[in-house]
């Protein structure tokens, strides 16, 4: 596989929340507005492109049976930088965002890609890689929650085009909404996948 | 390079290598963070009393005090305009609402009249109980003078028009407004 797939792979063949249907939580439940999506992803991508380099680098340092209780620690420490530095400034999307910053350590996308991609290939490969499936989820959590937002909310990245007392499509804003409308992009996906 | 073989001796040198280098990365970050995140705090908490008390002139969370509620100690933010208090900004809470605490900062004047409230922190559901926040909701609490006029919504015989399908974070809400003026009876007015 040349490294243009190892990037491009995350977006649409190898998409972790549309494809291989990994990291729901996150999916499900800080999506109900655009901008938490895409800062959810975008944290989420910066934990999976420094993980999945270091553990490429340290891959034949560390014996196979204590690489998981390694890989944990690698990935949790760059969590707590994002965490911290999120808190300090954009304290904001940080509030916003809560109890699901501390999570994405386990995000099995992470986990998954230090296993399965990381830990096998090299530095530059696993860096596009992890670059490539980070903005894949991005994207896909960005998507869900503009949805979210401009069907429950008639907004879109805060902006709102609907008046302000206009009554909105709830439901999608609700954890129900979450479901329904990852659903229906899943289904879209598996269409598109069977066309091409 | 070959495989590290996993030896009883090789396992243990490699998590305690990879933990304390860990660590030390986090102890570096935590210095660098710790100053823009006390800093971040205390913006918000300065934005939040600005928004609910008079003009003022002096540092309320220099002059903080704290009066026992049932529900554990609340934060008071005297605000002075040369000297002559203007407004208190009492940092309340209320366990009523829909999912979770609800921290709101009100201010209230000497008088003890209500001047205005903000929501600091909640995790009530985004556009049902959230819409708390909103001025359409919010600002019927301004002026009120909760020795006059009950702090509870229309349903409970109060002046509050609740929110439409949240009565619940309605209600929470006249909860923490009643807690710091009840707070604000018992230790503010001196």
């Amino acid at each position: 596989m040349n490294q243009w797939q190892n990037f491009s792979k995350g977006f649409f063949k190898e998409n972790g929340v549309f494809v291989l249907l990994l990291g729901m939580c996150p999916t499900l439940g800080v999506t109900s507005s655009a901008i938490n999506g895409l800062g959810m992803g975008l944290a989420t991508t910066f934990v999976l492109v420094m993980s999945n380099v270091v553990i490429s680098l340290i891959k034949n340092l560390v014996p196979d049976k204590v690489r998981i209780p390694v890989f944990i620690v690698v990935i949790a420490s760059f969590v707590t930088i994002v965490q911290m530095t999120m808190e300090a400034f954009v304290p904001a999307l940080f509030k916003a965002l809560g109890v699901f910053i501390p999570l994405i350590v386990v995000n099995c996308i992470i986990l998954g890609r230090a296993e399965a991609f990381a830990s096998k290939n090299n530095v530059l490969s696993s860096l596009l890689d992890g670059l490539g499936i980070g903005l894949g989820f991005a994207m896909a959590l960005t998507m869900l929650g503009s949805i979210r937002e401009i069907l429950g909310n008639g907004s879109l990245f805060n902006f709102k085009f609907v008046p302000e007392d206009a009554s909105t499509m709830l439901v999608f804003v609700l954890s129900p909404g979450a479901f329904i409308v990852l659903g229906y992009l899943i289904a879209l996906v598996n269409r598109i996948r069977k066309v091409s | 390079m070959a495989k590290k073989e996993s030896s009883f001796k090789n396992m243990v040198i490699t998590l305690l290598v990879v933990t304390v280098l860990a660590s030390s990365a986090l102890a570096y970050i935590n210095e660098l963070t710790k100053g823009p995140i006390e800093e971040a705090k205390l913006k918000a908490k300065l934005e939040a009393i600005g928004k609910v008390v008079p003009e003022f002139n002096n540092n309320p969370s220099e002059e903080m005090y704290t009066i026992q509620s049932d529900l554990g100690e609340l934060e008071c933010y005297p605000a002075k305009q040369s000297n002559k208090l203007v407004g208190t900004a009492i940092s309340t809470l209320t366990k009523l609402g829909f999912s979770g605490t609800i921290r709101i900062m009100v201010g209230i004047s000497p008088e003890g009249k209500i001047i205005n409230s903000v929501v600091l922190e909640h995790s009530e559901t985004p556009g049902l109980g959230s819409k708390m926040t909103q001025a359409k909701f919010k600002d019927q609490f301004k002026n009120l003078d909760p020795a006059k006029e009950e702090l509870k919504v229309t349903k409970d015989g109060g002046v509050i028009d609740a929110i439409t399908a949240s009565t619940i974070t309605s209600r929470a809400y006249c909860d923490a407004v009643q807690r710091a003026y009840n707070a604000y009876r018992k230790g503010g007015l001196k």
